[in-house]
């Protein structure tokens, strides 16, 4: 029992869980900012604590703001919580949980074929480690991904112009 | 009992021992900043400043705190109470965790040597902005709403160059840990090189920790007390000491990353001169903030966001290139 995975793997998906069925806006993302510090955390086992620490700074620390701040800037109300009632019903969370739970079992099967084990490795990534992989094997990805980017960026400077 | 004394037990109980200390001396220094802010502000500005309760005034503090403690700590009905109880103790872990890396001296430190190091402060820092998000968001008042939302906006703009400031640091050192970063700066205290770094760095740490020019989202001629508006009692008293932390802790990391942290003349020497180095570094970035708070007018929301993109941003990353240039032409790559 590896205890430092399996605790905040609970807490992740516990937290993921409260997360889609909180009713409250701002709630379910309080509880999505403890998920993606559980997952931190997991990737702190396993060894990877520069994953772990981008996955604080970009995901909880950055993205998640973002999302507080549209939270924040469209007010709502007792009224959204009303809707989100209404949208979650069994009727309309049945099908795809289902769907999800054929998967999940699918998945189970291939990380998990019977009898195997998946030890956790000690080996330590750290960021030197990334730096190389994303600048030598990865670099294509790497100068695709940052041109997807600067087109964002033109795109987003060109619908705040000033005119 | 000699089975459970072991060596490893006994270490670690030496290194709680050292945390708790360390602790605790942040705490009582933030809570003595009640008095030096106040007391300097008013020698800066031509009068006394608090000068009545005990020698110098020293017993303001004392008093500060028991009215404090005291106070009926009232929770307004409209509130969220959830997330309203939340974002004061967000505010006060998140500063109070960064000393967790700070090296004091070579031997005292939580964890100088942790392997992820300066990227810790980026992470803290960029969930302590929850704290005062979150006080706005369920606050449920205007004034509060609007103080979280500068706050989200400033943090948005500076947290990015803040980053890439620190950056010309660590590649000169070649790690992000902060006990190498100070034994790196053995032979010249990185402000020289990393001057650029230094200024940008600086500017992102004053608004970290919501000090004035940077304290938008508690501006309180426009916005009565901006996020804590609706705060009293312990609750408003835990925003306030992460405030102070804030300072400490931002001072004693300008102090780590750029002016060689615990290393002075004749360290080497004297092992017993590095706390005072330390010390006094740290308290003079505290000072220079206290008077920049006395000095400077607010800017306003616009152009903070527009210095932080149009100006901070590029010079940093200048400052980035620069440093990646001479690091390669050092190597004769």
């Amino acid at each position: 029992m590896d205890l430092v995975f399996w605790i905040p793997a609970l807490v992740a998906i516990v937290a993921t869980l409260l997360a889609v069925t909180n009713y409250n806006p701002v709630h379910g993302l309080l509880y999505l900012i403890v998920s993606l510090l559980a997952v931190a955390l997991i990737f702190f086992r396993l060894g990877a604590p520069f994953a772990g620490i981008l996955e604080v700074i970009v995901y909880a620390g950055a993205i998640v703001v973002l999302f507080v701040f549209v939270v924040m800037m469209l007010n709502l109300g007792d009224a959204v919580v009303e809707q989100e009632k209404r949208w979650l019903k069994p009727r309309v969370w049945a099908g795809p949980a289902v769907l999800c739970g054929v998967l999940i079992v699918e998945l189970w099967r291939v990380v998990w074929p019977a009898g195997a084990t998946h030890p956790l490795s000690d080996a330590v990534i750290d960021a030197p480690h990334v730096g190389v992989a994303l600048f030598g094997p990865y670099l294509l990805a790497v100068e695709l991904a940052s041109m997807m980017l600067l087109a964002a960026l033109v795109a987003a400077f060109h619908l705040g112009r000033h005119d | 009992m000699s089975a459970l004394f072991t060596p490893q037990v006994i270490a670690a109980l030496i290194a709680m021992v050292k945390a708790i200390v360390i602790l605790l001396g942040v705490v009582i220094l933030a809570a003595m900043l009640i008095w030096v802010e106040r007391r300097l502000l008013g020698v800066w500005q031509d009068r006394y400043g608090p000068n009545r309760v005990g020698p110098f005034g020293l017993g303001q503090v004392v008093a500060d705190m028991i009215k404090i403690f005291f106070k009926e700590d009232w929770m307004p009905p409209f509130v969220d109470k959830p997330t309203f109880v939340i974002a004061p103790m967000v505010a006060m872990t998140t500063m109070m965790l960064g000393f967790v890396l700070v090296p004091v001296t070579p031997t005292w430190g939580v964890a100088p040597h942790l392997n992820v190091g300066i990227l810790l402060f980026f992470a803290l820092a960029g969930l302590a902005v929850y704290a005062v998000m979150l006080g706005g968001l369920s606050s449920n008042s205007k004034y509060a709403l609007l103080g979280g939302l500068r706050s989200a906006a400033q943090m948005l703009s500076y947290e990015v160059f803040m980053g890439v400031a620190a950056m010309g640091v660590v590649m000169c050192t070649g790690s992000f840990t902060l006990a190498d970063i100070v034994d790196a700066q053995k032979g010249c205290w990185f402000i020289v090189p990393q001057f650029l770094g230094f200024c940008t760095f600086s500017l992102a740490a004053i608004a970290t920790t919501h000090r004035h020019p940077f304290d938008l989202p508690e501006a309180e001629q426009e916005l009565a007390a901006g996020y804590h508006t609706e705060y009293s009692g312990m609750k408003f008293g835990m925003f306030f000491v992460a405030e102070y932390v804030g300072v400490v802790l931002v001072s004693a990391l300008l102090t780590t990353l750029y002016f060689g942290g615990w290393r002075g003349p004749f360290v080497d020497q004297l092992p017993w001169l590095a706390f005072p180095y330390f010390f006094v570094k740290t308290s003079i970035f505290i000072m220079l903030f206290i008077l920049l708070r006395g000095a400077l007018p607010r800017p306003r929301y616009d152009q903070v966001m527009d210095g932080g993109w149009k100006f901070c941003l590029p010079l940093a990353l200048l400052n980035l290139l620069g440093t990646g240039a001479y690091l390669l032409w050092k190597q004769g790559g």
